[in-house]
Formats: structure tokens, C-alpha cells, sequence
């Protein structure tokens, strides 16, 4: 009995992110639907967007306490972020870091002053420290040189780079990456994720990355989680995806469509489902424009504003 | 009456936009609300964190590029005030009158009220194209994942410092439409007209007359970077949105400008102030 409770225990402490029930509606509109799933500490969990594309920032921003759900809630670093105040929220979002699409830099302030403004806004050190510090921050993700450059002034790739070292600044235990690859050359790309993996074993950090870029995800994955109209397909680690990546089709749906979005096929459940789209009944109500709520329905995808 | 009846659905319609006018005016109040929160906090508590530095900039940013702007086109009113008194004063003899009606003019009324309008468009407009090209980039979900309020870092600098612009330009156009009304006296409308000048206007105005105008000056301040902040920090849809919240900021401010104004003056009437 006892030792059943310590188990208990021990793994609600290596939780670092629990998602219980969650649900977000849109009007009418169902995004996310009952999401389950555990982050562990260390690790580096990749939740795949799926085919319906809906859901990536309303995932996110209900991760990191940037919007409430409908129904369920997610404790982050032990916290039920429902239940939470602003000041509560900022006490969470001191202890986590998050690298935007965009990297998000300010645009106003040089690359230094970006990843300087957590410390002089939440610490008391002096300019000299800071100095100190952002360099280190900015060595780890091989941008020193760029430290006195605006944002507007440097590529995509070294705004990632430099979003991810402001994101670490106050070393954080738990990191979450927005599509980190999204819009970068496959080299880019590649140094990103592998910048990603070094940080997990330099920092020890905790990894949440949303995306449907599958060659990043299947590099950087410790586990991974995928996702489609609002639910939770499959949870396993890497080589269970890529073992079912690379078997052939069974004809059983849901892990077809896995493996038809996990390998891009042009060919599956995916494909079909969208022809199944009333395109010919759409075209034959003459004189009418599909209205939103009615295309949506008819559609049997689901598309968000959110997204 | 049918439930898809065109006149049931006007009814809806002018609900929603009832509802939405609700909504936008709470959704003000509440960052009022919160600047003035953070103000406080910011003046008195460390942790607030008050940036004297960042409010100078704004103030240098927003008053400084306004300037000379508004000292020509103050300026231009009062040389218009002074050419459009003086036929209709001229049969009485109340030529030297010139001068009272154009200091209580200036001073009450279009001293702070061009002051505003013009700021509504250098400062209002770039605040909200600022702050909403902010938001399109993340930048202010950015900011709140770093645990740093959008209002005390963004909002607050700017409200003071149109504030604080504001105030200042409003003296100094004061000036500039009593010079605009001298010049004109001076130049065309002869002798009657501008000897005396500064004399009559400093004997018609009284402290009330300066500090009610300083009083709009500074909620007109209020208002324009309020709704310029409001308009720019729920900016979604990319640059379309940026441009639709710089039109929007200027056409509310200066309705809201005017609308103020009147009230403002209405009060003041009552009060005899």
C-alpha cells in the first residue's frame, strides 16, 4: 500500500505537464475534444498536428496558460492552470520558456537586449551580469556575433536561434517549441532540431513541441503524440511511430491515416476523407454561397480561425 | 412575427452591434483600469518597476515629432479666428474685443482640442500601428510568456507620455493661436485691433480658463492613447488588421474627442468654471 503511494507520488512529481479532459469549443466549433496525455520531466515529447490541421496554437496557448479551456484542465509544473490568478499564471510562466513561430523577437531591441529584458524585468542584477549572462545565452546557440543586431536585420533561422536563447534565459524547466521548423531551409531545419536535442542534455529541460513537420519530429522525439479533430490518435515513443511509419497498410483506419500523414503519402484515410467532402452537393445547390457553419458541416474536417 | 422576418433580424443586428459598443467600452474601462493599477504600483512599489526612462522616450517621441505642427496650424487658427471676428465686431467698435474672444477660444477650447486632433494622428495612429505589427508577430503573447505585463511595458509608458505631450502642447499652442490672432491684428486688421492685445487677453483670462483647458488637454491624452492601445493590442489578422486599427484609432478618437468635449463644456457651463 505504501509503496503504491510513493509510486503515485513519484510520478505525479515527474510530471512536468499533465493535460486532463481538455476540451476548447469555438462557438460551435469543436477544436480540441477530451485531450489526455502526460509530459515527463527530461524528456522531449513532439505533439504531431494531424491532417485536420486545427488545434496547434489552441494546444499551445492552453499548455502555457495563454487561454482557458472549455472543459478539462492542464497542470503545469504542478499547478492547475484553471485555477490559477495572473499573478499565479506569471509565477508558472517564470519557471518555463517558449520559442514562438516567428521567434517573436522584439523588434525594437537588439538581439542582447531581447534575451536581457527577463533579467531586468524579474532580477536585480547589474547591467555587467546581465552582460555576462546573455553572452552565455547567446554562445549556447552560436548567435554571439549577432548579439548587437536588430531583429530586422537577421535571417529566419538566427531569429529562431535567438527566440530559443531569450527562451532559456531564466533557465527554465520546462521548454515549449511552436513549429521550430516551420519556414526554415532543411539545413536550417536540421541545426535547429539538433540545437534542441543539445539543449535537452545541456540544460536537462523538459520539451514540448507542437508541429507536423514529421522529419523534425521524428529526429528530436522522445515520445510523440498525435492528434486529429480535436483527439488523441496514438501516443508511443519514436520507434513505435517509425515502426509503424514503415509497415504497410492493414486497412485498420486510424493507424492507416497515421501512417499516410507520418509519411506525406498522396494516397489513404486522409485523401478520402476530403473527397468525401459534399463537393457535389455544394456545387449543385444553385444560387446559394455555402454558409461557414454549413460548409464546415458538410466538409466532415474541421477548420479553425485559431489556427 | 416569422423568426427569419427581415425585421426581427435588423433588431438582432442593431443587439449585436448594441452588445459589441458594450463590449469595446469594457473592454477600455478595463484598461484603465489596469494602467492606472499599474501606475500606482509602478510610482510607489518596487516591484512595478516604473520606467522614467521609457516614458521620456515616449513623451520625446510622441510630443517633440508633434510640435511644430501643431504651433503652424494653432498658429493658422488664430490668424482665422482674428480675420473672421473682425467684420462682424467692426460696425460696434468692439474691435479691441478681439483679443478676449480669441484668448477664451484658445485658451478653453481650441488650444487643447487641435492640440489632440493632430496628436490623434501622429501619436494615436502610431501607437496602435506599433503595438498592433506587435501583436501580428507574437510579440505581445511573447511578452506575457516572460511574465511581463503588455501594460505596464507597453501601455503605461504610452498613456503617460501622451499625457504628459499633451499637456505641454496644449500650452504651447495655446500660445501659438493667441500669436496667430496678434499677427493677423497686427498686420491687416490695423491699430484697434492690436493695441492692447496681450493686456485684454491676460485681463479676460482667469486661472479657471487656463487650468479647464490643461484639464481636456489631459483626458484628451487619455482618451487618444487608451484607444489607440486598445485598438492596437486586439490587432488579429495580419497586416489588414494593423491598417484597420490605425483608421479605427483615428476616426473614435476624434469622435470620442468631441463627444468629451461637449460634455466637458457642458459641465463647465453648469458650473459657471
Amino acid at each position: 500500500m505504501t509503496a503504491s503511494i510513493d509510486n503515485t507520488q513519484a510520478e505525479q512529481t515527474d510530471v512536468v505537464v499533465r493535460v486532463v479532459d481538455l476540451a476548447k469549443t469555438f462557438d460551435d466549433l469543436v477544436v480540441l475534444d477530451g485531450l489526455n496525455f502526460d509530459v515527463r520531466r527530461g524528456e522531449t515529447l513532439v505533439v504531431i498536428i494531424g491532417p485536420s490541421g486545427c488545434g496547434k496554437s489552441t494546444v499551445l496557448r492552453l499548455m502555457i496558460g495563454g487561454m482557458t479551456p472549455t472543459s478539462g484542465h492542464v497542470e503545469l509544473l504542478g499547478a492547475n492552470l484553471n485555477e490559477l490568478d495572473e499573478k499565479g499564471l506569471d509565477a508558472v510562466r517564470l519557471r518555463m520558456g517558449i520559442l514562438f513561430q516567428s521567434g517573436a523577437l522584439f523588434n525594437s531591441m537588439t538581439v542582447a537586449e531581447n534575451i536581457a529584458l527577463p533579467f531586468r524585468e524579474h532580477t536585480d542584477l547589474d547591467d555587467e551580469t546581465i552582460n555576462i549572462i546573455v553572452k552565455m545565452k547567446l554562445e549556447l546557440v552560436n548567435l554571439r556575433h549577432a548579439a548587437n543586431r536588430m531583429p530586422a536585420e537577421i535571417s529566419g533561422g538566427m531569429k529562431k536561434r535567438a527566440g530559443l536563447a531569450r527562451a532559456i534565459a531564466m533557465d527554465p524547466e520546462v521548454l515549449f517549441y511552436d513549429e521550430p521548423s516551420a519556414g526554415l531551409d532543411p539545413v536550417t531545419s536540421a541545426e535547429i532540431d539538433q540545437l534542441i536535442i543539445d539543449l535537452k542534455h545541456k540544460l536537462a529541460v523538459t520539451s514540448v513541441v507542437v508541429t507536423h513537420e514529421m522529419d523534425s519530429a521524428f529526429r528530436i522525439a522522445d515520445r510523440m503524440i498525435m492528434l486529429d479533430q480535436g483527439k488523441v490518435l496514438k501516443i508511443g515513443d519514436r520507434q513505435q511511430f517509425d515502426a509503424l511509419r514503415n509497415s504497410p497498410p492493414t486497412g485498420e483506419t486510424t493507424e492507416d491515416l497515421i501512417r499516410q500523414f507520418l509519411r506525406g503519402d498522396d494516397a489513404g484515410p486522409i485523401t478520402d476523407r476530403r473527397l468525401r467532402g459534399g463537393y457535389e452537393e455544394d456545387i449543385t445547390t444553385v444560387g446559394q454561397m455555402p454558409g461557414r457553419r454549413t460548409s464546415r458541416n458538410r466538409g466532415g474536417i474541421q477548420h479553425s480561425n485559431a489556427v | 412575427m416569422r423568426p427569419d422576418s427581415p425585421a426581427l433580424g435588423s433588431i438582432g443586428h442593431i443587439g449585436a452591434r448594441a452588445l459589441g459598443a458594450i463590449e469595446y467600452v469594457g473592454g477600455m474601462w478595463l484598461l484603465l483600469v489596469g494602467t492606472m493599477r499599474w501606475t500606482v504600483r509602478g510610482l510607489f512599489t518596487r516591484k512595478g518597476r516604473f520606467s522614467w526612462s521609457a516614458l521620456a522616450s515616449q513623451v520625446v517621441r510622441l510630443g517633440i515629432r508633434s510640435t511644430a505642427v501643431v504651433i503652424v496650424v494653432q498658429f493658422f487658427v488664430g490668424v482665422i479666428l482674428a480675420l473672421q471676428m473682425a467684420p462682424p465686431l467692426k460696425p460696434f467698435g468692439s474691435m479691441p474685443m478681439i483679443a478676449n474672444i480669441i484668448g477664451v477660444a484658445v485658451f478653453r477650447e481650441l488650444g487643447p482640442l487641435i492640440s489632440a486632433v493632430v496628436l490623434s494622428g501622429f501619436a494615436g495612429a502610431s501607437i496602435a500601428a506599433e503595438i498592433g505589427a506587435m501583436a501580428v508577430s507574437e510579440e505581445i503573447e511573447a511578452l506575457r510568456a516572460h511574465a511581463i505585463s503588455p501594460i505596464r511595458f507597453l501601455v503605461v509608458p504610452r498613456v503617460l507620455g501622451t499625457v504628459v505631450a499633451m499637456l505641454g502642447l496644449c500650452v504651447i499652442a495655446d500660445l501659438a493661436g493667441a500669436l496667430g490672432g496678434y499677427a493677423s491684428s497686427r498686420l491687416v486688421l490695423g491699430g484697434e485691433a492690436y493695441q492692447g492685445y496681450w493686456g485684454r487677453i491676460a485681463e479676460q483670462l482667469g486661472m479657471f480658463d487656463f487650468v479647464t483647458g490643461l484639464i481636456k488637454a489631459g483626458v484628451f491624452g487619455l482618451i487618444i492613447s487608451l484607444l489607440a492601445c486598445h485598438e492596437g493590442l486586439k490587432v488579429s489578422g495580419g497586416a489588414q488588421g494593423v491598417g484597420r486599427a490605425t483608421t479605427m484609432t483615428v476616426v473614435y478618437t476624434i469622435f470620442s474627442l468631441i463627444f468629451v468635449d461637449c460634455i466637458f463644456t457642458i459641465i463647465f457651463y453648469v458650473y459657471q468654471w
